[in-house]
Order: structure tokens, then C-alpha cells, then sequence
């Protein structure tokens, strides 16, 4: 079983934990619904969606109210702490995860280094997967290196090459988020410890990279109009955490993850305007198509 | 007055090219409070800048108001009034963060799509509906996202106004440049 913890954008949601659920296309845990805009949800939703097709249980949530204001977020981060060494009570396996990943939280530098903590203090240590809010906090504490996986955007590539920047928002201009600089954009975040053992960095091109360099290349099929919509490198994000909790290696689950998002995103025809759970919809039957008919998958994690 | 006077300032009344000696920020509770702070200080014409805190009073999601030291008093009792009070001013000993600057478009046809920093936000040309909004790894995207998408931008509440985070700001930049682009 892995967990997922984020954050909801409604102030009035409760802190809340357990296994999430996915109907009539709405999030739902402990009794609360929540719609799938983007964000967590739409990270959990593509993680359900994986999850049916490889006959793995749904992911356990730590979820939170939180609209920016971090007040929600500061309270799951001393929930975390006090809680996540523990085997959660209310986890129907009884186990402790395998996987975690962390998501839209208000950056906090002391709230994250709480969180490791509490990992550390598992019975087995999980596979810890981070992004948005949570892999700016990670990067900040400069505990990259603790993660075995961030799953940043271009933009958010220069952030972690950025050794000086605390957020994405102070990048210094000399370090450009131009897609042909990827690579010396993953080699400096190395350089400088910022950086977790595998990158999945999503964009016009997909890249799988760890401390030697790019590793995998994901560059079909080709959806433009993908990185106008909001929520789909969360989808991406949820897909590679479930492969990777259903023990698949995590090279070859961020390249399956990046194929799966890539032709879901086809297969749902986007226009700039197309909402994610369009694409959320598709993720059943990319995954099965890659899973289970396409035998290029091996080769090119070999290339 | 707008975020974007972090790039473009009018003629205020403390003089330009002052050095860090005679600088000083104003540290706040939360970025709201930054944002609400920049407001009044700009429309009351003082020339301030937002910028990131130095390294040792940094916490996370952080911005901080940078000001001439000079005219600290007058400032602290501006802001009183206005109801927004700092936390603390500290003298700025070396250089402050600065914010990303760089705007890219994407034309898309029906589309246009403005980035500023780690935010993207879409809009259909024609009708000026915000169609999309993505980036960002701040609480409030997902909040600004369902509170924005789906309406004009004339209909649409300013990421200024409901936006919490330096992703909200980043936003804010995107929909003024949005603006700009729609006005030509």
C-alpha cells in the first residue's frame, strides 16, 4: 500500500486519513468528496486509475482544507510528525507504506524536516517521492538527496539547478528554463545535492535522469496543447507512484508512467481548454496498451 | 497599481539608486500580508520593492518588502493605518532575492498562453475566458485554478485578491501580462 498526502483546495476540509476512493469521478475518503480539478486530487484520481489496472489496492490519503493560507498545511506536517512512524491505525493493511508521495503542501522548511523525521523513524523505509510544494521544501532543506524521486517540470528543473533559489519564483534569470538546456539543467542539480537518485522531469520531451545523466527519453505521442492544462504532471506524478508501490523498478515506472500520461493525453484529444479528469479517464487503457502490447517498453529503458 | 511595479516603477517619493546600505525590509506574517502591504505602500507612491528574505530569516514561502531606511517611521505609520503591520524590520545587509521577470507566450490559435515563472495561465482569445490555468506547487493553485477557469477574465476574481503564495504571485504576473496582451 503507498499514501499520498496533500492538500484540497477548500478551507473548510478536515484533516483526514484513509483509503481514497474514486466515484462517479469524485474523490472520496472518510466520507468527504472533493471534485477533480487538479492537484492532489488529480494525482490521487490517476492513482486509482492505475491502481484498478494492475489489481493493486487504492492509495491511503493524509489530505487537509488548505487554500494557500498554509494553515492546513502546517497541521498535516505535525500530524505527519507525530504520526507517520506509527503504523497509521486507520490503514485497513496494517503495514507501514512502501511508497510516499508528497504533493501540494505549503513549502515549509521546518514542517518537511519534521516529516523526515518521522520517516525515519519507520519500521521500513519507503520509497519517498515528492513534487510541487513538498519538493520545493525538500530542495530548500537541502535534503534532496534523501527522495528517490521528484517528478519536476522544467521550470521547476531550474529551481533545483538553482543552488541560491528557495522557490521557482526566485530562478535567477541566468539559469533559463529552456528545454535544450535539460541536461545541464539535471547535471547542476546533481552537482549541488539538489537533486533525489531519479529525476522524471515532464514536459515537450519526458526525461528520466539520475546522477549519471538522462537516462530515458519520452518524446511520443506529442499533445501541445498538454502544457496549457493544469494537472497533468500531478496525473503523472500519481501514475509513477502507484507502478513504483506495485514494486515495479522506478526507471522503468517513470518511463511507463510518462508513456501512460502521454497517450492518455492523446487518446482524450486535447485542446488547451480540456479539463484533466478527460484525461484522468483514458489513463485504463494507455496503461494496458503499454503494460501489455507494447514490447518496446524493455529496449528503451535498456537505451 | 499593480504587481508588475516590481519591474516598472513611477516617479515615488524616495529617490532611485539607493544602495543596500540605506535599505531595509519589512518581514510579514504571511505573503497576504506582503501583498495587502505592497498595495497601500503603492498607492501611497513609496518607492518599495518585493523581494526575497535573506537566507537567515527565510522559512518557506517567502516574500519580503524592501524600503528606504530613511523613511522607515513614515512607512510603519502608514501601514498602521491601513491596518497591515510587519513583523519585524531588519536593515538588509547583502543582496535580495529577485523575483523572476521573464514572461513567454504560447499561441495556440484559438489560445493564447502567457508564463510568468513557474505559472501558466490560458486564455481563448476570443471570449477572454480563462481556459486553463497550471504550474505551480503552492497550496493555493488548485484554489485559484477552480475560482478562476471558466470565467473572463473581467469576471474572474485577480490572483491578487484571493492568492496566498509566491505561485499566487507568479500568477498574478501572468494574468496582468494576460491583460496587456488582450488590450493591444
Amino acid at each position: 500500500m503507498f499514501a499520498v498526502v496533500g492538500t484540497v483546495p477548500d478551507r473548510e476540509f478536515p484533516l483526514v486519513s484513509g483509503e481514497v476512493n474514486l466515484e462517479d469521478n469524485v474523490i472520496c475518503i472518510q466520507g468527504k468528496k472533493v471534485s477533480v480539478n487538479r492537484g492532489t486530487p488529480a494525482l490521487l484520481a490517476a492513482a486509482i486509475k492505475t491502481c484498478e489496472v494492475l489489481d493493486q489496492p487504492a492509495p491511503f490519503g493524509y489530505l487537509v482544507g488548505d487554500i494557500g493560507q498554509g494553515d492546513g498545511s502546517r497541521r498535516l506536517y505535525k500530524y505527519l510528525n507525530q504520526n507517520l512512524g506509527k503504523c497509521d491505525p486507520q490503514s485497513k493493511s496494517g503495514t507501514s507504506f512502501n511508497t510516499i508521495a508528497f504533493h501540494y503542501l505549503q513549502p515549509d522548511v521546518d514542517g518537511h524536516n519534521r516529516v523526515l523525521f518521522a520517516v525515519d523513524e519507520m519500521a521500513q523505509r519507503p520509497v519517498l517521492i515528492a513534487d510541487a510544494g513538498f519538493m520545493y521544501a525538500a530542495k530548500m532543506s537541502g535534503q534532496s538527496a534523501k527522495y528517490d524521486l521528484f517528478t519536476p517540470d522544467v521550470g521547476e528543473l531550474a529551481f533545483l539547478a538553482d543552488e541560491e533559489a528557495p522557490h521557482p519564483f526566485y530562478t535567477r534569470g541566468f539559469i533559463l528554463h529552456e528545454e535544450n538546456r535539460i541536461p545541464e539543467l539535471i547535471s547542476r542539480a546533481y552537482e549541488h545535492d539538489n537533486a533525489p537518485r531519479y529525476l522524471l522531469v515532464k514536459g515537450g520531451q519526458d526525461y528520466v535522469a539520475d546522477s549519471q545523466g538522462i537516462q530515458a527519453t519520452i518524446d511520443s505521442p506529442v499533445e501541445g496543447a498538454m502544457e496549457a492544462m493544469g494537472g497533468t504532471g500531478d496525473t503523472l506524478t500519481g501514475i509513477v507512484a502507484a507502478l513504483i508501490a506495485a514494486e515495479i523498478e522506478i526507471k522503468e515506472a517513470a518511463v511507463i508512467a510518462a508513456r501512460t500520461n502521454r497517450l492518455a493525453g492523446s487518446f482524450a484529444k486535447p485542446t488547451p481548454a480540456t479539463q484533466v479528469m478527460e484525461i484522468v479517464e483514458h489513463i485504463p487503457r494507455a496503461l494496458e496498451a503499454i503494460l501489455y502490447k507494447d514490447e518496446g517498453i524493455s529496449e528503451q529503458i535498456r537505451a | 497599481m499593480s504587481f508588475l511595479n516590481i519591474f516598472k516603477r513611477k516617479e515615488s517619493k524616495a529617490s532611485s539608486g539607493r544602495q543596500n546600505s540605506d535599505r531595509g525590509i519589512l518581514v510579514f506574517e504571511n505573503t497576504s500580508e506582503v501583498i495587502r502591504a505592497e498595495s497601500v505602500l503603492d498607492e501611497e507612491g513609496w518607492k518599495i520593492r518585493v523581494m526575497g528574505p535573506p537566507p537567515e530569516i527565510r522559512s518557506g514561502c517567502d516574500l519580503v518588502i524592501e524600503i528606504p531606511l530613511i523613511e522607515e517611521l513614515n512607512i510603519l505609520r502608514t501601514l498602521e493605518k491601513a491596518g497591515v503591520q510587519p513583523l519585524e524590520m531588519v536593515p538588509v545587509s547583502s543582496p535580495l532575492l529577485q523575483p523572476v521577470n521573464i514572461f513567454q507566450n504560447k499561441d495556440f490559435g484559438k489560445y493564447l498562453m502567457i508564463r510568468a515563472a513557474n505559472m501558466k495561465l490560458t486564455i481563448d482569445k476570443e471570449t477572454k475566458a480563462i481556459v486553463n490555468i497550471s504550474g505551480g506547487g503552492c497550496p493555493d493553485v488548485p484554489y485559484l485554478a477552480q475560482e478562476m477557469v471558466g470565467k473572463t477574465m473581467a469576471e474572474a476574481p485577480s490572483p491578487r485578491e484571493i492568492g496566498h503564495t509566491l505561485c499566487g504571485y507568479a500568477l498574478q504576473l501572468a494574468y496582468e501580462e494576460t491583460g496587456r496582451k488582450c488590450s493591444l
